[in-house]
């Protein structure tokens, strides 16, 4: 059984056709990449796996996700605890005005975790697993505004991965930073996949192939075509994709 | 020609900002120096004086102590470290009980003579007359008069801007009034008006806030004297009946009258600042598993803090400077209230009611205007506060 399994997904906001008629699976603990120009569906498809469409008005799903072989649209279906279990990086580094410590913990005492020195230990790790606590150790009551935009997101990283989700969504993780905080989320992200399964959106193709195992390739709502990153880029079965990743439009 | 017109609105626009400035620097100036003037003037009232036998070893006498021996609540000079003797005191309107008609003379032309003389021979007697019945050459004492001092003006717990011979200024009563009902209009305010703001910027599906927003907003624009008729109508008979008050018009009343002005501030700016929370830290919230409510009381309410903050200073800014609501249903005792149940007044109620009836330029009128100082001070207060805390939010947001 796969991480993720979607299965004949369509998905619409209000009139408009977003996403059409798309089936892929996610194997566990590997990284897999969705490409493709902007308005594609990819950020949108990504977000269905944690939920986050419920909160746009008047949008619409139909056909079948999976998690761990559950449906996470059955009825019935806890969403918070199904956050928890999937986290997830967003475009913009957005660290809440708190202190890096509290970040840190909240998502561990919103889900209800009051044991202190479990919170510390886990802060620790947390920061520690995504690269930051060398540079942060020091100042943990200091407020998350203070770090530089590089170190904001790794400390979103973080954050996400406090509360051990076994799924990490990342939609465009890098695309609002420097070239070196990139290579860093992007090092974090080769690290991630041994705790984790990740689903990375990213306009960057050689990030893509940096990072990603299997790659899937997006286009006007719809998947053109999915596979081993390195086959996407080095041999791809349709033309589409292949115009894309040369760079002939996009 | 363009260049021109140009000239001439950019030369308008400066003149009106200058003019503008001005006439509030004026109105600020004009204040002050009405104010201040209070200080220069004297205890007893203007060309009256204080005769007593010159026997008598009192010299001085607050304003308060005056009051005080001509309400017969002190009754022996003991009292104002003189002799073991009854004060008997004398207006000019008792002139007719010692002496007739015909001695005081058709114009009273022999009334400062006459009374200069029962002085004299009275001991214990102070006389209240005008200056010019003090006939040179009997020997009278007066009591030193001194000009007004802000310690007994701030301080003072006694506001009787009218008795005579010296009337009394303590403005802490009117300062107390005001920030007791101040404070209990923001403590019913504050609840209410951040209960509705959350309602209105996180749970109310959008048709319920575009039929609610405008409606509280109209709230605003309802003129202050209908608020105050609503509360002497509804609420002082119910608080009457409910704490089983001799009077229902109280500081209480004035409270809620006032947070029910002060809500449309309020929850107007503070679901403007839940709204502008970023929308990115709404969904990092619930990315992590947070509930809805954990996102608002812990994201939501937590980063516009100071939106709310600047919502809740306005609206005590308004409820401190807020007059003709207040002066209705307060019910205008001019004592420090010992409690919110008690009847009270405030100070712009007091400018409001008072000023009518003060002599311009005369020591009660210059008394209000020091009072409007105080207003102006506490305002400018607020507004600092205000200023204080957005300059904070924009520091943060950087």
């Amino acid at each position: 059984m796969e991480k993720i399994e979607a299965r004949d997904v369509n998905f619409y906001y209000g009139d408009f056709h977003a996403l059409k008629g798309i089936s892929l699976d996610v194997p566990r603990n590997k990284v897999v990449a969705f490409i493709g120009p902007s308005g594609c569906g990819k950020s949108t498809f990504l977000r269905l796996f944690n939920r986050m469409n419920d909160l746009v008005p008047g949008s619409r799903l139909e056909g079948d996700i999976r998690i761990d072989g559950k449906d996470i649209y059955a009825p019935g279906v806890d969403v918070d605890e199904l956050r928890k279990n999937v986290g997830m990086v967003f475009q913009r580094p957005n660290p809440f005005p708190k202190s890096i410590f509290d970040n840190i913990a909240y998502g561990l005492k919103v889900n209800g975790v009051k044991d202190k020195k479990f919170i510390r230990e886990r802060v620790e790790e947390s920061l520690r697993g995504a690269a930051l606590w060398d540079e942060v150790k020091d100042k943990l009551n200091a407020s998350a505004y203070a770090l530089s935009g590089g170190q904001q997101q790794r400390l979103c990283i973080a954050r996400a991965m406090a509360v051990s989700p076994s799924v990490l969504l990342m939609d465009e993780p890098a695309s609002a930073l420097d070239p070196i905080s990139t290579a860093k989320v992007e090092e974090l992200i080769c690290e991630l996949r041994k705790e984790v399964t990740v689903v990375i959106v990213t306009h960057n193709m050689q990030q893509a192939a940096r990072v990603s195992d299997k790659t899937a390739f997006f286009y006007m709502g719809e998947m053109i075509e999915y596979d081993d990153t390195k086959t996407i880029f080095t041999n791809p079965h349709k033309e589409a994709t292949q115009n894309y990743i040369t760079g002939r439009f996009g | 020609m363009r260049r021109f017109l140009e000239k001439i609105v950019k030369w308008l626009l400066t003149g009106s900002g200058f003019v503008t400035s001005l006439v509030i620097l004026l109105i600020i100036g004009f204040l002050f120096t009405e104010g201040a003037g209070l200080f220069r003037e004297r205890i007893i009232e203007e060309g009256y004086v204080l005769a007593l036998n010159k026997d008598n070893p009192v010299k001085e006498m607050t304003a308060a102590e005056i009051k005080a021996v001509f309400d017969e609540d002190i009754v022996n000079w003991k009292e104002l470290g003189g002799s073991d003797m009854a004060i008997e005191t004398f207006r000019l309107e008792d002139a007719e009980k010692y002496f007739s008609e015909e001695q005081l003379g058709e114009h009273y032309e022999n009334a400062g003579g006459l009374i200069s003389g029962l002085v004299a021979s009275n001991p214990g007697m102070v006389a209240f007359i005008p200056e010019t019945m003090a006939v040179e050459g009997t020997e009278l004492n007066f009591i030193k008069d001194k000009t007004i001092s802000p310690k007994e003006v701030f301080l003072g717990n006694e506001w009787f801007p009218t008795a005579t011979p010296a009337p009394l200024f303590g403005m802490w009563p009117l300062l107390a009034g005001t920030l007791w009902v101040s404070l209990f209009a923001i403590l019913f305010a504050l609840p209410f008006g951040i209960s509705i703001a959350v309602y209105m910027a996180e749970v109310a599906s959008p048709r319920v806030r575009n039929f609610l927003k405008p409606v509280i907003e109209l709230l605003n624009g309802i003129p202050s004297v209908v608020y105050g008729f609503f509360g002497l109508i509804i609420i002082v008979p119910i608080l009457q009946q409910v704490f089983g008050l001799p009077v229902g018009e109280s500081g209480l009343a004035g409270s809620i009258v006032l947070a029910i002005m002060a809500l449309p501030t309020i929850v107007t700016v503070a679901e403007d600042a839940m709204r502008n929370c970023p929308r990115s830290l709404r969904e990092a919230s619930l990315a992590l598993g947070a509930t809805r409510w954990q996102t608002i009381y812990r994201v939501v309410i937590p980063s516009s803090m100071s939106g709310i903050a600047s919502g809740v200073v306005l609206g005590i800014g308004r409820a401190v400077g807020e007059t003709m609501a207040v002066l209705m249903v307060t019910g205008n005792a001019a004592v420090v209230p010992a409690s919110i149940l008690e009847p009270l007044r405030t100070i712009p109620a007091t400018i409001a009611a008072e000023l009518g009836e003060a002599p311009a330029g005369g020591a009660h009128y210059q008394s209000l205007f020091l009072l409007g100082v105080i207003l102006f001070f506490i305002t400018f207060f607020i507004n600092l506060c205000v200023e204080f805390i957005s300059s904070r939010n924009k520091a943060k947001s950087n």
